[in-house]
């Protein structure tokens, strides 16, 4: 089938340019680390965490999350240099199908993400979090859809935008109050009625909730199959939206 | 191979809180023969992109239809684009590749399965002289490899056209050189090749037919013999003593193929005439019968400058 080939072309051409420099993978998840290894003790107290495994549960989906966010939404500023390059003109010149295109670089996106999870994962298992592996293998599915999402809203941004002085601070407005408004650091069950009703409308928020829900081996609960399925809902959206950026003219 | 009908593009541009409407090409009628090289001869700004661009599907064109290799560029630009290929004029490949990575991927772009994408990049290499550096970063090439690999890019496909956009802007007299036989090669394996450029001398001595873009329009096509004739034929120069010169041109104004002659001050003739080749035998033929000896005797052919001059009142030099 076509579409499959020509996604697969364009991932296996972007997994290749990525494993030639695979430095930005770390790069990408110093940070995190950083927090998981130096904020997070100071949650158990702040929590009312009976244990330090216990607060881990409830910090580190959050904090992938937020990884998945980030990660995805800055994706853009390759494309642009991709852009510049001629590369993008030269590949819209040809029949690959424009979806392929998009997909196949939201995949490496996707695939370099999930190897951070993991890499946040593991190292949250040393300081004593425990998930199920059935679980920890949905959470990452959940975060999988959002780093699609936000890479394919991030490189449709960028086709439209065209370069990284407008895309910087875009991205940077967009992520902010997403962030805050998610409860992704903190649970949003100490905040106030009215900061409580305006996270109901972030779809980020339910896929906090519903991370959260499976880390804590809920898998039951409400919040997993609405997270997901408002994050799947989303990243359609999105990747349908972007992929039209693709075929439409750029410059 | 290619006919344009009125194709037109204008682009909204915002400067402050004005928007701006650029006519960047007003109506082009073209048509490429299959097999030849075609330039598309211009200054900057004349809408030579814009044009290329429209038909290799890459922007829309705001009105006007366009035939390419036997597909319509509106009702089906997915054929347009499996038998194209398109050079642009900024450059195309990624730093971090190597030239035939770039080449296997793009002809596997194309649908082209991974062992013959393989051979054909190899080839391609050979046949472009890229063999050596062929596993190299592109960000190491000069100017002229990398511009190499880009045409190799652009015809991994064989497709039946080729845009080339100003495939020698950058290049030293000698990789120009090089790169019009290899355009020229192109055109002898049966490839329709169309450049575009703003040098006169590239436009003239590799085209085989050329259109002359100005400010969206195109205002002359043809060969670029055939453009220059139409300026005023060619300009016989015969250096004479003075003493000799009302004689010589009483010899010479009856002939049927001078169109126009004057008489320098300084002694001499300037003979207007249609084909200088054939005329001066006839001038040396026709002075020798009348017992002159002539000093000198020079052809001056109108350039595609002296064309341009005429259709838009500007010199493309000084544009
Ligand atoms: N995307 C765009 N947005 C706005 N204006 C544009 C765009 N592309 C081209 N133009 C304008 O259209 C006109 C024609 O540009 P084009 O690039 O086709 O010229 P060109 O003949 O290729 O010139 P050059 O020899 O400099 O490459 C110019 O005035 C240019 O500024
Ligand atoms: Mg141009």
């Amino acid at each position: 089938m076509k579409f499959a080939r020509d996604t697969w072309l364009i991932f296996q051409r972007q997994i290749q340019l990525l494993l030639r420099n695979p430095v930005w993978v770390f790069v990408g998840v110093f940070q995190p680390v950083m927090y998981l290894l130096l904020f997070a003790p100071l949650l158990k107290p702040a929590l009312n965490a009976p244990t330090q495994a216990a607060a881990y549960k409830i910090f580190v989906p959050g904090l992938l999350v937020l990884l998945a966010i980030f990660g995805g939404l800055f994706q853009g500023f390759g494309l642009i240099a991709e852009l510049r390059a001629g590369v993008i003109e030269r590949s819209r010149v040809t029949p690959i199908s424009r979806l392929a295109l998009l997909l196949g670089r939201s995949l490496r996106d996707v695939v370099s993400l999930i190897v951070q999870a993991v890499i946040i994962t593991l190292l949250a298992l040393l300081f004593d979090l425990r998930v199920f592996i059935g679980d920890l293998l949905l959470a990452y599915l959940m975060l999988a859809l959002i780093a699609l999402m936000t890479s394919a809203v991030s490189y449709g941004v960028a086709l439209k935008v065209k370069s990284e002085d407008a895309l910087a601070p875009l991205m940077n407005t967009v992520a902010q109050p997403v962030l805050l408004l998610s409860g992704i650091l903190l649970p949003l069950t100490f905040a106030p009625g009215w900061l409580q009703g305006i996270a109901d409308w972030n779809p980020f928020s339910w896929a906090v909730d519903g991370t959260r829900a499976l880390f804590a081996g809920d898998l039951g609960s409400d919040k997993v199959w609405q997270g997901l399925t408002i994050t799947a809902v989303l990243a359609a959206l999105g990747v349908f939206w972007a992929a039209r950026q693709f075929a439409r003219s750029v410059r | 191979m290619i006919e344009t009908r009125g194709l037109r593009k204008s682009f909204r541009s915002r400067a402050g809180r004005e928007t701006k409407t650029v006519d960047a090409v007003r109506g082009v009628n073209l048509q490429v023969a299959e097999g030849e090289i075609f330039g598309f001869l211009g200054p900057n700004g004349a809408g030579k992109t814009t044009t290329l661009r429209m038909l290799a599907t890459l922007i829309e064109p705001d009105g006007g239809e366009a035939t390419i290799a036997g597909a319509d560029l509106r009702k089906d630009p997915a054929e347009v684009r499996r038998r194209i290929g398109y050079v642009p004029q900024g450059g195309s490949t990624w730093d971090e590749s190597t030239a035939r990575e770039e080449l296997v991927l793009h002809a596997r772009m194309y649908g082209i399965g991974k062992a013959d994408a393989q051979q054909r990049a190899a080839r391609a290499l050979a046949a472009f002289q890229l063999t050596e550096y062929a596993d190299r970063k592109c960000k190491t090439y000069s100017g002229g490899q990398r511009r190499r690999v880009e045409i190799a890019l652009g015809i991994i496909h064989e497709p039946k056209i080729v845009f080339l956009d100003e495939p020698t802007t950058g290049l030293d007299p000698q990789s120009r050189a090089h790169m019009w036989d290899e355009i020229r090669r192109l055109r002898n394996d049966g490839m329709t090749v169309f450049i575009t450029t703003h040098y006169l001398d590239e436009a003239d001595a590799l085209c085989d037919r050329i259109a002359i873009m100005d400010n969206g329009e195109v205002v002359a096509e043809g060969t670029p013999a055939e453009l220059k004739r139409e300026i005023s034929g060619d300009v016989v120069l015969v250096g004479l003593d003075l003493a000799a010169t009302p004689q010589a041109a009483q010899a010479l104004d009856g002939e049927a193929y001078v169109n126009k002659l004057e008489t320098a001050d300084e002694g001499g003739l300037r003979l207007y005439v249609d084909e200088g080749a054939t005329a001066i035998p006839q001038v040396l033929r026709r002075l020798d019968h009348a017992g002159l000896e002539l000093r000198s005797i020079e052809l001056h052919r109108p350039s595609l400058d002296d064309v341009f001059l005429t259709k838009t009142g500007r010199s493309l030099r000084e544009s």
